[in-house]
């Protein structure tokens, strides 16, 4: 098959030495076996997230991402843009389409991007990884790379609010949407064909300003986990993964606990699978050790 | 008017920005026409049906002292003050739950957020309000370097309570922060150099005549 290429728009988590630095890792591991490459948007910048809202107005938030996808249009030209992180996507997509469908807001974007010498024309589509997955190769053409299936490995698919609220995956439900459940079982592991937190939310930004609140809410999403019987929880969000992994002792003392659940990306189960060492499939940026994980990536 | 009703009016109105008196002077009681015209989305308002489905909705829900449903039926019976001073739409985790469920399509989370921004450009937002602060700087943060640093982001945070709570915190924080650092995914030189993006001047620029925009467009209700 030939080269898939995309215009990648990578979000400050994945940043070298950032919460996220360790998907990126698995996401390049991972697109090395499926031929895909990702053209990073030159000097990018940050989508403004969910929280950037109380500083900046509807425009100043929304050029922000019109700078990239402005930068992308002019140089990588007829690519799909494709970001990793949910915030990043949801952003920038919503971004696409609200300047599309509004002739005056459009008009006072270009305004803008016009002092620093780019025009934007909503002519590239913005898209999460998961969707190049399932879209671009569907799940048959994943499994085929498939070197070490993931066997008796049971995994929660942890899917959250941000990939799958408001655009939605493939068409899913919101309620219960199964591509993650299905990813997984490519893979050769087990999912949790009932884990009833899987599009409860984490409380996102708000787990920095509202720790207790928030960390309510996780202890809720990895004791279904437990309840269930996973070895492992998957998750498509950098929110997600740092949210319920990095707070799990203070969750512990909290609530006197004893919760030593690790928490990867659908991508770090894709890189093992697919044949991946332990550093390459990002492992050693885990936190609390994935060690079923590891022992099929030493294989 | 009777007497003891005056402090509290002059320290009332010491407190509100100019921006905010020109609003009160411009739309009287018309509060639902004022969201209308400057809150992001804020002409969805009208549309609201009551039904009630997405104050079930918020994952902080409990933390709501007026859910959105209620938010919208205060805007329309005209309480200004209690909606723009109110911390329930800082609650807001953006989980989207509700704008797929409205039964109206409204797209209640940019409501929110709308709100949020709105009551704190009037210098209506509640001051101390965590996640008010978190935003503010995060905004700070990103648009000074156009990148957000974790480091300097979480730092600033765990501090904004004041030094003592800070020091609390922080090391309630350390476990937490040493394993980021461990597993490399934080640095400790994030404090001293983070490269950010290097068109910044392009982004001050960018934003400024962003802001430019929307203040003109304000200006014209
Ligand atoms: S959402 Fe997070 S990762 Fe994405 S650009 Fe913004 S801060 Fe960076
Ligand atoms: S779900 Fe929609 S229509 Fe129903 S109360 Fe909420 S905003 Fe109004
Ligand atoms: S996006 Fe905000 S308003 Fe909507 S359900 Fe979630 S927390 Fe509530």
């Amino acid at each position: 098959m030939a080269k898939k290429q995309y215009s990648f728009y990578p979000g400050c988590s994945s940043e070298k030495n950032a919460s996220a630095s360790n998907y990126m890792t698995s996401v390049h591991a991972m697109c090395d076996v499926l031929d895909v490459q990702l053209n990073e948007i030159p000097d990018w910048n940050c989508c403004g997230a969910s929280v950037g809202y109380a500083g900046g107005g509807e425009l100043e938030r929304l050029i922000l991402s019109a700078r990239n996808l402005a930068i992308s249009e002019q140089e990588h030209k007829g690519q799909d843009v494709v970001a990793t992180c949910a915030a990043c996507w949801l952003a920038t997509r919503e971004t696409k389409e609200r300047l599309e469908s509004d002739n005056q807001l459009m008009r006072d974007a270009n305004q803008a991007l016009a002092e620093i010498g780019l025009k934007y024309e909503a002519k590239q589509n913005v898209r999460h990884m998961v969707e190049v997955l399932i879209e671009d190769f569907g799940y048959d053409k994943l499994g085929e790379k498939v070197k070490k299936p993931l066997e008796g490995l049971k995994v929660a698919g942890y899917v959250g609010c941000q990939t799958n609220r408001p655009f939605g995956i493939d068409g899913e439900s919101y309620e219960n949407p199964k591509y993650l459940d299905k990813l997984v079982e490519t893979m050769g592991a087990e999912p949790l064909g009932n884990y009833d937190k899987k599009v409860q939310c984490c409380g996102g930004a708000l787990a920095f300003s509202e720790p207790e609140k928030s960390q309510a809410m996780i202890k809720d999403i990895i004791e279904s986990a437990y309840d269930h019987g996973a070895d492992i929880i998957a998750t498509p969000c950098p929110v997600c993964q740092m949210n319920v992994e990095i707070y799990q002792d203070q969750i512990n003392k909290t609530y006197s606990k004893n919760f030593k659940m690790p928490v990867v990306y659908y991508s770090t189960l894709m890189s093992v699978a697919y044949g991946k060492g332990h550093r390459e499939s990002g492992l050693d940026g885990q936190i609390i050790p994935a060690t079923k994980l590891e022992k099929f990536a030493a294989k | 008017m009777n007497d003891t009703s005056k402090p509290i009016d002059a320290i009332r109105k010491m407190s509100m920005s100019a921006g905010n008196t020109a609003m009160i002077e411009r739309y009287r009681n018309h509060f639902l026409k004022e969201v209308t015209d400057n809150v992001e989305e804020g002409e969805w308002v009208n549309m609201c049906m009551q039904c009630g489905v997405c104050a079930g909705s918020c994952p902080l829900g409990n933390a709501w002292a007026h859910p959105p449903q209620e938010i919208f039926m205060m805007i329309r019976a005209g309480k200004r003050e209690e909606v723009l001073t109110s911390d329930s739409m800082w609650m807001c985790t953006s989980c989207y739950n509700c704008i797929v469920r409205c039964p109206r399509k409204l797209p209640i989370t940019h409501i929110m957020h709308g709100l949020a921004r709105y009551a704190e450009r009037l210098g209506l937002a509640p001051k101390n309000q965590p996640t008010r602060k978190f935003a503010m700087m995060f905004w700070d943060n990103i648009t000074k370097t156009g990148r957000a640093n974790e480091v300097t982001l979480g730092i600033r945070l765990y501090f904004m309570h004041g030094f003592v709570n800070g020091i609390k915190t922080a090391l309630k924080m350390l476990p937490v922060g040493l394993s980021m650092i461990k597993t490399k995914r934080m640095s400790p030189l994030g404090l001293v150099a983070h490269s950010g993006c290097k068109g910044k001047n392009d982004i001050t620029k960018l934003l400024k005549k962003a802001r430019e925009i929307e203040e003109a467009r304000m200006k014209k209700y």
